[in-house]
């Protein structure tokens, strides 16, 4: 396995996205609207700073926790726009096979297809979480009299739940493209993967899930042993004799 | 350079190449001809390492196409033009041309120039910048060919780089696989157009399934056909006809006033037998060699098969 091949695949993958209008776009408004829309939303429900009673700010703390939460559900869903779009666009332009005719391996491919569809969500995202928390430290500021981030949490949801997530959403989408031909049907089945982190946020709401420390490194944990089940599984499925012959 | 033995594959219940056992030199055009699902691109696809083989042996330049390590050498050294174009239509001609020569691992230098080059030659240059979506046939084809190139392999394999090209492109590229030849590389072409094969070929097979023949276009004439000497006659009389028997052991037909007789070595026979002629009071208006053409061989081959 060599990185720098996976590179060169992925830099000619980005290169095609930023063509695509449309999926730049969904990136960069889901962005848009988790780091700066939800903040401003804040500003408004804490009454535009100034004084708050304690069980207001509690309140409003879990609000701020559960919208961090939305984040790992744009990690879950923004790939699979990408990832779906990256595969069968080559299976339309059916350009693998002269891609498989170079000395490339296949994991290689696969590598290079997966860092192009994880790249410009992570970056969004990661891009997008600084520009929430200094907007959120702007506001809370003046009611905790301290910095609200960093904290661990958000730390262990934008490093390894965020990534992971992202994993599962474009190992998904690699399995689902495989299997279907038009990328609308691709995208539809692989955001499927979203329900599954949508029920814990609904789980967080209701308070069987807590988003605290131990309760999402459990959930990293569970996410990644998935994500090396289907891992494996893509990887089965990206096989250059498979690919030119069982792909539909 | 590239060689076969017993080559199969089959898809499941489908065998769609039969024990092909062949040999390519290096520097030798050889052109593959069948009728549609015959097994060319099968044959193509696992002679590149795209689909693994049901059963046999191939090898490229000595190496086995069926070994994963081998795959990679043999993939270094090869170029394809595969059925379907498989260009990105959203990036430039130029952009296309990159990634591939990035893949081989050419250097910036190397990149620039070997695109340039081909471009140029292949008269898209002053559209490099442009997306290839927006191009013609003829032209994604042109483009298909450079980026078989940009890493100058000495093995080329063509899967019918010429269908669906107006006559004006489709000499475009024969030209250019001329040059190619020229330069000495092996080609492996698959082609339905039998004039094609004729001038480009040094030798050619015919495939349906098995391959049906192998050789030289006059190899597989001769093959066919023999060798025929055809004699227009003012009249043919019976005198004639025993004069011409007993001059030579090959099979005499008369048609109307011709006589159509098989002969071995035609330059050798053909003088004693118009001296035959003359001699029992026969009056010659012409001697024909009789020569089929590659499609009288391509079309009695294939449809003498089931
Ligand atoms: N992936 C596949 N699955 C099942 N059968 C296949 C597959 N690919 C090819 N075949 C079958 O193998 C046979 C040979 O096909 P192939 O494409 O090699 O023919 P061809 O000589 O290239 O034909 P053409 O001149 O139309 O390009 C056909 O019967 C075809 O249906
Ligand atoms: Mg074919």
């Amino acid at each position: 396995m060599r990185l720098s091949k996976a590179w060169i695949i992925a830099s000619k993958d980005l290169s095609i996205f930023r063509k695509k209008k449309s999926i730049f776009y969904s990136v960069i408004l889901f962005s848009l609207f988790v780091s700066i829309g939800l903040p401003l939303l804040i500003y408004v429900l804490s009454g535009r700073s100034g004084s708050i009673s304690p069980d207001a700010l509690s309140g409003l703390l879990t609000v701020i926790n559960a919208f961090a939460f939305f984040y790992i559900i744009g990690a879950a869903s923004l790939p699979t726009a990408i990832a779906s779009y990256s595969i069968i666009g080559e299976k339309q332009e059916q350009s693998l096979e002269p891609l498989l005719a170079t000395p490339t391996t296949d994991s290689e491919i696969l590598l290079g297809k997966s860092i192009g569809a994880l790249l410009p969500p992570l970056v969004a995202i990661w891009i997008g979480a600084v520009i929430f928390m200094g907007l959120i430290d702007a506001i809370t500021f003046g009611l905790l009299g301290s910095l609200y981030y960093l904290n661990a949490v958000i730390a262990v949801i934008m490093l390894l739940l965020v990534p992971l997530a992202a994993i599962t959403a474009v190992e998904v989408s690699v399995i689902v493209s495989a299997r279907v031909n038009d990328v609308r049907t691709a995208q539809q089945l692989g955001s499927l993967i979203v329900i599954p982190f949508a029920i814990i946020y609904v789980l967080g709401e209701i308070n069987a899930f807590a988003l605290t420390v131990p309760y999402l490194l459990i959930l990293s944990a569970i996410i990644l042993v998935v994500d090396i089940g289907l891992f494996s599984l893509s990887v089965s499925t990206f096989r250059r004799d498979e690919i030119l012959t069982k792909w539909k | 350079m590239i060689d076969a033995v017993n080559l199969t594959k089959k898809f499941k219940d489908i065998t769609a190449v039969d024990g092909l056992t062949f040999h390519v030199d290096e520097g030798e055009v050889f052109g593959f001809l069948g009728p549609n699902g015959a097994g060319k691109t099968t044959t193509v696809r696992m002679l590149c390492c795209l689909i693994a083989r049901t059963s046999g042996e191939s090898r490229i330049a000595g190496y086995d196409t069926g070994n994963d390590s081998d795959s990679l050498k043999i993939r270094k050294i090869i170029g394809l033009i595969p059925e379907n174009v498989g260009l990105y239509g959203e990036l430039s001609a130029y952009r296309n041309l990159d990634f591939y020569a990035r893949l081989y691992d050419r250097t910036e230098q190397q990149r620039k120039e070997s695109i340039e080059r081909l471009l140029r030659l292949l008269g898209l240059w002053e559209k490099k910048d442009h997306p290839v979506g927006t191009f013609s046939k003829g032209m994604k084809q042109k483009v298909a060919i450079a980026r078989a190139l940009v890493h100058d392999p000495g093995i080329l394999f063509l899967d019918e780089p010429t269908a669906n090209l107006d006559p004006g492109a489709a000499k475009t590229v024969r030209d250019f696989i001329l040059e190619l030849k020229k330069e000495k590389k092996t080609i492996f072409l698959n082609t339905h157009n039998l004039e094609e094969a004729q001038k480009l070929c040094d030798r050619i097979g015919i495939l349906k399934t098995h391959l049906l023949r192998i050789g030289t276009p006059e190899e597989l004439k001769e093959a066919l056909w023999g060798s025929k000497t055809v004699i227009g006659l003012e009249e043919v009389s019976d005198m004639i006809v025993a004069a011409v028997k007993q001059h030579t052991s090959g099979k005499v037909v008369v048609e109307d006033h011709r006589l159509v007789i098989d002969v071995k070595n035609a330059g050798q026979e053909n003088p004693g037998l118009v001296q035959a002629i003359v001699a029992a009071g026969g009056r010659i208006q012409f001697v024909q060699e009789f020569s089929p053409t590659l499609e009288d061989v391509y079309l009695k081959t294939v449809r003498e098969t089931p």
